[in-house]
């Protein structure tokens, strides 16, 4: 009896262990299952490059270019204010700040990740946005420069933490080593320990990036969602995670729109799946 | 460089600049919230549904819709979550499939909230015909948790001194008495903080309800898990952007109910790891 | 009478060969002292007569190890367990109560009724003489005890299931004299009624308390005789070279 329920728990565990290879997997299905079909009336190239989304005008022009590229034009945008910042708060944090300052900070950092997507999003919009418009003098403050800031913002508590991590594993030695050979602080900081950790901080920033490609509602409530290809980042733009987000609840289901919106989706997921590949290869370079 | 010190201190100030660049904002997003958003919470706001086309009146339905949603969630991804961390932790061997394991974890948590989203609408939505309902939508958001309930609990397992499993397998306890009654047990404020954190994901969460669950206006509350049922985040979305001319007071009222239940959330989660910590035995 | 009879046994974890052809019998009611430097083989040796080593993944072995006439690798462990039970190097208290951990085996074992579990609690204090000490605080956590008590707290907690065998190893080696003391006297009583084994690093403790002694060196066993003999007349150089302290 005993014999025989411990095999039946055993068997359990194995199948709730395998749970998360199953719903990767099956996210991934049930994406190709529905987006695929969108490649009956358009190709993967035009779907990919083509320079018009208008998916309920008649004939649907079904391109995600500007869509592709406004991601792409709000990512850089947070990823060139996140990572100097982040990367300087986490040297701070690890090397510089007092015990007790260093306590107070983390937290800070650990309620910034807390605070929910849609509360900072709403926040963006009546603080944000106006500041955008006046300090540029444009018609709207919803650009895709109002994204990157608030993006920036919220990829900080992933670059921030894992960075951090990595500067902390860096042997005490190393820098002793460099203390004992007449170094300042700030140049064992520069010249051993950042070189030390750098494969832990480039992880850091592609989880942060990873982060910002995948946010969705902050994103689609402060940069305009104008399906159009940037000319600059003072435009409203849009994401391939807010064109979901903003179109899936009107489209049918079964429709070509609803199609190519799993075939979004599909974009969405390969694009994190890739970027947590490599940032898991490097976290994992130096063990 | 020609003097070191010099440049160290410029640097230094440099650091803590970026530093401050990040943790006021964060101060001043709460401080914001609670000063404009607190005028608005009273009993009414809290206890009444919306009336006036979302303009007035309470939050009940939104605020019971997230606490059904979110326990739904813990339903589902608390037991799997556990178990998982258990292979992981206690039956895994270092090879090829505890790699992918844990690969897929990592992506797993990596996926964009709008892609489960979409995956929960064409799974439980859709093919499941579950339709636009709490069940999808707790199903969706469980899924979303997992990876963190599973991460923790694993941590929380593995900190159970190894020795502790040798002595109780030396008593004759099988591999499963020795986990149910010692490994479980002292790892249990690791797993609830994990637990409290999923929790405090899922209640913030926008994107994984938008089109499997959520309801736009129902003021009414649910009554079934097949019903849809509005939902705090998503009641603040379309407050803030798909209504016009709604009080301000109403948006900062919403976005403080949700911040506070969130932070709570968080709150709870650091106390019981603080108070396990002390107490614990060795 | 032969209680275990082990014959030409090889353990290895990965490729370090821990063990190389052990053979020897170990007879009933009596104290085997087993000595030996570090990492001669005399845990694994131990570890092996409950099978506590198959919790390692790497490790492996070759030859065979009877209990009473049966091999031990057709046993369930947790039954073998229960007849051969063992007590750490370090005092290790499972995060129980002092009953809790006393009364874990038995109800691992599917003893339920909680009278039937006071008795033979009871009984096991008495026979590592704890109970005194402890009578009036059973639900107390395990770890409030002296590192003394709680050594013998862990030895009652094996009592308790009724074993043939102990395995003790090193089981002083974080005690003071006088717990060490006690618990080698709880020992010599213990033979009467259990067949015991003790690993230890102290020579002396071998001297004071073994019927029988064995000697281990990188993994062979140099030579197993009666205690006074290794003591004064060991066949082996290197045995006496070992208790000379050559090897330290």
């Amino acid at each position: 009896m005993r014999k025989f329920r411990e095999f039946f728990i055993e068997k359990l565990i194995l199948i709730c262990g395998l749970a998360a290879i199953f719903f990767v997997v099956l996210i991934f299905l049930f994406l190709l299952k529905e987006g695929l079909s969108v490649f009956g009336t358009v190709s993967p190239l035009k779907f990919l490059l083509g320079k018009s989304w208008y998916p309920i005008s008649e004939p649907a022009q079904l391109g995600i270019l500007p869509l592709i590229l406004g991601s792409l034009l709000v990512t850089l945008g947070a990823a060139a204010i996140s990572i100097p910042i982040g990367v300087a708060c986490a040297v701070y944090i690890a090397e510089i700040a007092p015990l007790k300052i260093k306590e107070v900070l983390k937290s800070g950092i650990e309620l910034l990740a807390a605070i929910p997507s849609v509360v900072l999003g709403f926040i963006g919009m009546v603080t944000l946005v106006p500041w955008v418009k006046s300090m540029f003098h444009l018609p709207t403050g919803l650009t895709a420069l109002s994204g990157s800031i608030m993006l920036a913002f919220m990829a900080m508590p992933t670059i921030v933490s894992i960075a951090e991590d990595a500067l902390y594993s860096v042997p005490k030695s190393y820098k002793e080593g460099a203390l004992a050979l007449g170094a300042t602080h700030w140049q064992a900081i520069y010249r051993v320990i950042l070189p030390a950790a750098s494969s832990g901080i480039l992880a850091a920033v592609m989880l942060g990036i990873g982060r910002v490609i995948g946010e969705t509602m902050a994103v689609m409530m402060i940069t305009g969602n104008a399906a159009v290809i940037p000319q600059s980042i003072l435009v409203p733009i849009r994401t391939l995670t807010a064109t979901i987000a903003a179109e899936m609840g009107e489209a049918v289901v079964g429709s070509e729109h609803y199609f190519a919106l799993f075939a979004v989706g599909i974009v969405l997921f390969v694009m994190s799946f890739a970027i947590n590949v490599t940032a898991d290869l490097f976290l994992h370079k130096k063990k | 460089m020609r003097n070191p010190k010099r440049a160290e201190k410029i640097a230094f100030f440099f650091l803590f600049l970026a530093t401050l660049l990040i943790v006021v904002p964060v101060g001043l997003i709460v401080v914001i919230i609670i000063q404009k958003g607190s005028p608005a919470i009273n009993w009414q706001f809290l206890t009444d549904i919306p009336r006036q086309g979302m303009r007035a009146g309470g939050i009940l339905p939104a605020i019971v819709g997230t606490v059904y949603l979110v326990l739904g969630a813990i339903i589902f991804a608390l037991p799997i979550g556990v178990l998982s961390a258990v292979y992981l932790s206690e039956y895994a061997k270092d090879n090829f499939l505890t790699r992918i394991i844990k690969l897929a974890i990592i992506n797993l948590a990596g996926v964009p909230s709008v892609v489960y989203g979409l995956f929960g609408l064409a799974l439980f939505v859709v093919f499941f015909r579950f339709g636009a309902s709490i069940l999808s939508g707790s199903l969706t958001l469980g899924i979303m948790i997992l990876p963190i309930i599973i991460t923790t609990s694993r941590e929380a397992l593995e900190s159970v001194p190894y020795s502790f499993r040798e002595v109780s397998r030396s008593l004759g306890a099988s591999k499963w008495q020795s986990i149910s009654s010692i490994v479980l047990p002292n790892a249990i404020s690791g797993i609830l903080t994990g637990t409290i954190l999923g929790l405090g994901r899922a209640a913030g969460e926008t994107a994984p309800i938008l089109f499997t669950v959520a309801a736009f206006y129902l003021p009414q509350l649910p009554s079934s898990i097949f019903h849809q049922a509005m939902a705090l985040p998503y009641h603040l979305y379309v407050i803030s952007t798909q209504v016009p001319n709604v009080d301000e007071k109403i948006r900062y009222g919403t976005a403080l109910v949700l911040l506070a239940l969130v932070l709570f959330m968080n709150l709870v989660a650091i106390i019981i790891r603080y108070k396990f910590r002390k107490k614990k035995k060795w | 009478m032969v209680k275990f009879s082990i014959r030409a046994l090889n353990i290895w974890f990965d490729a370090v060969h821990a063990l190389k052809n052990v053979t020897m019998d170990i007879t009933a009611n009596e104290v085997l002292s087993i000595i030996g430097p570090a990492n001669s083989g005399k845990t694994a040796f131990l570890r092996m007569l409950n099978r506590l080593n198959e919790l390692s993944e790497n490790f492996r072995m070759s030859g065979e190890v009877k209990l009473s006439r049966g091999n031990i690798k057709d046993m369930d462990t947790e039954l073998l367990r229960k007849r051969v039970g063992m007590v750490f190097a370090l005092p290790l208290p499972l995060p129980l109560s002092i009953f809790g951990n006393v009364a874990y085996g038995i109800k691992m074992h599917g003893i339920k009724n909680e009278k039937r579990q006071r008795e033979i609690i009871k009984q096991a204090l008495k026979q590592a003489y704890l109970w005194e000490e402890v009578k009036d605080r059973l639900d107390e956590s395990a770890f409030k005890l002296s590192g003394g008590q709680q050594q013998r707290l862990c030895i009652a907690r094996t009592l308790a299931l009724k074993p043939d065998v102990i395995l003790f190893d090193e089981p002083c080696s974080g005690l003071d004299p006088i717990s060490t003391a006690k618990v080698e006297e709880a020992m010599l009583r213990l033979k009467t009624d259990y067949t015991i084994v003790l690993v230890t690093n102290n020579v002396k403790q071998a001297a004071r308390v073994g019927d029988k002694t064995a000697f281990f060196l990188s993994g062979e066993l140099v030579e197993i005789d009666k205690t006074d003999k290794i003591f004064t007349t060991p066949t082996d150089k290197r045995t006496d070279g070992y208790i000379r302290g050559k090897f330290g």
